[in-house]
């Protein structure tokens, strides 16, 4: 935080058509007003979208785990694609909040808040999952280590138990980060609102007055949650792979696999700031915030992790041929041509192919055509789940036991429902708390001065 | 700490002013400054003259509780009733570095958060007497406890930095 003003000599000012402060109050705070109609339509197309998640549930809790597709050989289909998707997600929110903060990356501010709201919902969202999957909810607490009448432990050599205490070590520290990040701009919030908006920002700025004791401590911790949360975010995924890469299930037992999950989670979800912070600019007028340059630095990030991806698919393809396996050999020529053909190659062209586009910089200047793009790389990437979890099962070692897997009506309502669900939350979000980072947007904003030569000792 | 007294809160438009006004102040001799920002400014915060934040303690403190949380909760659930999985020993560190790991960044964040709030008196609570609105938008703003001549004088530091506010405290209740 106490480089900000370094960032901002050392460049070109970031946001050329902000010049106060108060104008990123007004422009930021303006947000938060009366909803116009784009918001409560979308508002009540995530409200009946969650509604057809929590019917398909229901049916699924009053019915049973049976009607879902899920069953021999492959017993993990959808609801853990699912998971392992919208964990994904939420990594790339991190990446923008914790390690670009700690790489000074001067892009960051006017996405971050935005990244990390994501980042919460997403966890939240991958969370349903399994215990959707797991088919009786009410026991899901078998997986904490509590003292219980049956003297039993959870088994910590395995991964699964690993995943319960990574993804809500993840959930809890990086709403923590966020609430954090937040407080001041609450405060912001507060003296421009009225009523009993004002009471509730006065609840949870706990009273936040922005003194140099307060900033000061504030922003030591922020700097340590991001020094925690950047090994944190590397380990959930890889923890989420070793899910897979633990069982020897062939296209899953691979040394590949963290690094290979960790680069796409980057990869999706940098193309999902990019799918909710389009609309989001657009609706509420802030292109003077997020610029064509902020846009270009996210789609360089994508073009990267696209070729760490599309490297880690082929030396996937590449291991399964020299190794001279004749079982990993089978798995993954049934990926390219067997039942599932068409989800491997939805997964190759638009993880692999469709980012190509992003090398040619009026691609990336293109915030229609970036938003195209990702939306191709979202749906990419959960068919690349797909094909890893879905594909690997019903192709194992004995031709007796192949089998196809259809997802069911339900799992595909719960899927639907799962986008509906991380919607409504980023919606409600929009309008209750401040969606851009106010107080740091200042930081890169040249400080106000009564004498010319400005106090420049660093 | 706060001494019961009076007080006399400043606003400023313009960033250098404030520094100036502080480093004039302190030489003047006074201690008992509080500064108002809408966003961190290192410049008044070294005008300030801060040493390192205790902060670090607690995340320190808190990281290595949980790691050693981890560790323990591992092992001794293992050790308490043994069962051969898949061949590996009871105890298998590997595979409970994992588990440590979590528990270390999980214990460290909320540490820390925990550590914002006590360090920096959060939540604050008590109405605040004298108060600008702004220094959440625009202004900066700095605070001086003082009696009698004192606060005269500060007073008439302060204003000579043009601050587009003056507010008087008389109870000085404000600080803490």
């Amino acid at each position: 935080m106490a480089t900000a003003t370094e960032t901002s000599a050392r460049g070109a000012a970031p946001h050329p058509d902000v010049t106060s402060y108060s104008d990123v109050n007004r422009d930021i705070l303006a947000i938060l007003q009366r909803p116009g109609k784009g918001w409560w339509a979308l508002f009540g197309l995530a409200t009946a979208g969650v509604g057809l998640m929590f019917f398909s549930w229901g049916i699924q809790l009053v019915k049973g785990i049976g009607v879902a597709g899920i069953s021999k050989p492959v017993g993990w289909g959808v609801y853990i694609t699912t998971f392992v998707f919208w964990v994904g997600i939420a990594h790339s929110g991190t990446l923008v909040s914790a390690i670009l903060f700690l790489f000074r990356a001067p892009w960051r501010q006017s996405i971050y808040r935005a990244a990390e709201a994501m980042t919460v919902f997403a966890v939240m969202t991958a969370g349903l999952f399994p215990l959707i999957h797991v088919g009786r909810p009410w026991l899901a607490y078998w997986l904490v280590p509590y003292p219980n009448a049956r003297f039993l432990w959870p088994n910590f050599r395995s991964p699964l138990v690993w995943d319960v205490f990574a993804v809500t070590t993840y959930f809890t520290v990086s709403a923590t980060f966020f609430y954090l990040g937040t407080i001041p701009d609450i405060a912001a919030a507060r003296e421009a609102a009225t009523g009993l908006r004002k009471k509730f920002y006065q609840f949870i700025s706990l009273g936040w007055r922005g003194t140099d004791r307060e900033w000061h401590h504030f922003g030591k911790a922020y700097i340590f949650l991001a020094a925690l949360a950047t090994p944190l975010v590397l380990s959930v995924h890889s923890v989420v792979s070793w899910d897979f890469a633990m069982g020897i299930t062939p296209g899953w037992h691979a040394t590949i696999f963290a690094p290979y999950f960790v680069a796409g989670a980057i990869f999706s979800g940098m193309a999902m700031v990019i799918t909710l912070t389009v609309p989001l600019r657009k609706v509420f007028g802030l292109q003077a915030y997020l610029t064509t340059k902020h846009y270009d630095a996210m789609a360089k990030l994508i073009l990267l992790t696209s070729m760490i991806v599309l490297y880690a698919y082929l030396t996937e393809f590449f291991m399964a041929w020299y190794s001279g396996e004749e079982i990993e050999r089978t798995s993954f020529w049934d990926r390219l041509f067997g039942s599932y053909w068409w989800a491997t190659w939805t997964m190759l062209v638009c993880n692999g192919i469709v980012p190509i586009m992003l090398w040619f910089k009026r691609v990336r200047h293109s915030i229609p055509a970036l938003f195209v793009i990702s939306i191709f790389i979202n749906i990419g990437m959960w068919f690349e789940r797909f094909v890893i979890i879905v594909v690997s099962q019903h192709h194992e070692f004995v031709p007796f036991a192949w089998g196809v897997y259809r997802p069911s009506m339900v799992e595909m309502g719960i899927l639907i429902g799962s986008f509906a669900w991380f919607g409504f939350w980023f919606l409600i979000f929009c309008r209750l708390l401040p969606p851009v980072a106010i107080a740091e947007l200042k930081e890169v904003l040249p400080a106000p001065m009564r004498r010319k030569e400005a106090v420049d000792h660093g | 700490m706060a001494d019961k007294g009076g007080g006399v809160l400043a606003s400023f438009e313009f960033l250098d002013s404030t520094v100036d006004a502080i480093h004039e102040l302190k030489d003047a001799g006074y201690k008992n400054l509080r500064a108002y920002m809408p966003f961190p400014d290192h410049h008044i915060e070294e005008a300030l003259g801060y040493g390192e934040s205790a902060v670090r303690v607690w995340t320190l403190v808190g990281g290595l509780t949980g790691a050693a949380t981890g560790f323990a909760l591992t092992i001794w659930t293992s050790m308490d009733w043994p069962l051969v999985t898949g061949g590996k020993p009871i105890v298998s560190i590997p595979a409970y570095v994992v588990i440590a790991f979590e528990m270390a960044v999980l214990f460290g964040a909320l540490a820390t958060l925990i550590g914002v709030f006590v360090l920096g008196r959060l939540p604050h609570t008590k109405p605040t007497i004298v108060y600008d609105a702004e220094f959440q938008s625009g202004r900066f703003g700095l605070y001086v406890t003082a009696q009698g001549d004192d606060l005269d004088e500060a007073r008439r530091i302060l204003q000579r930095h043009e601050p587009s506010l003056l507010s008087e405290d008389p109870e000085g209740a404000h600080v803490q």
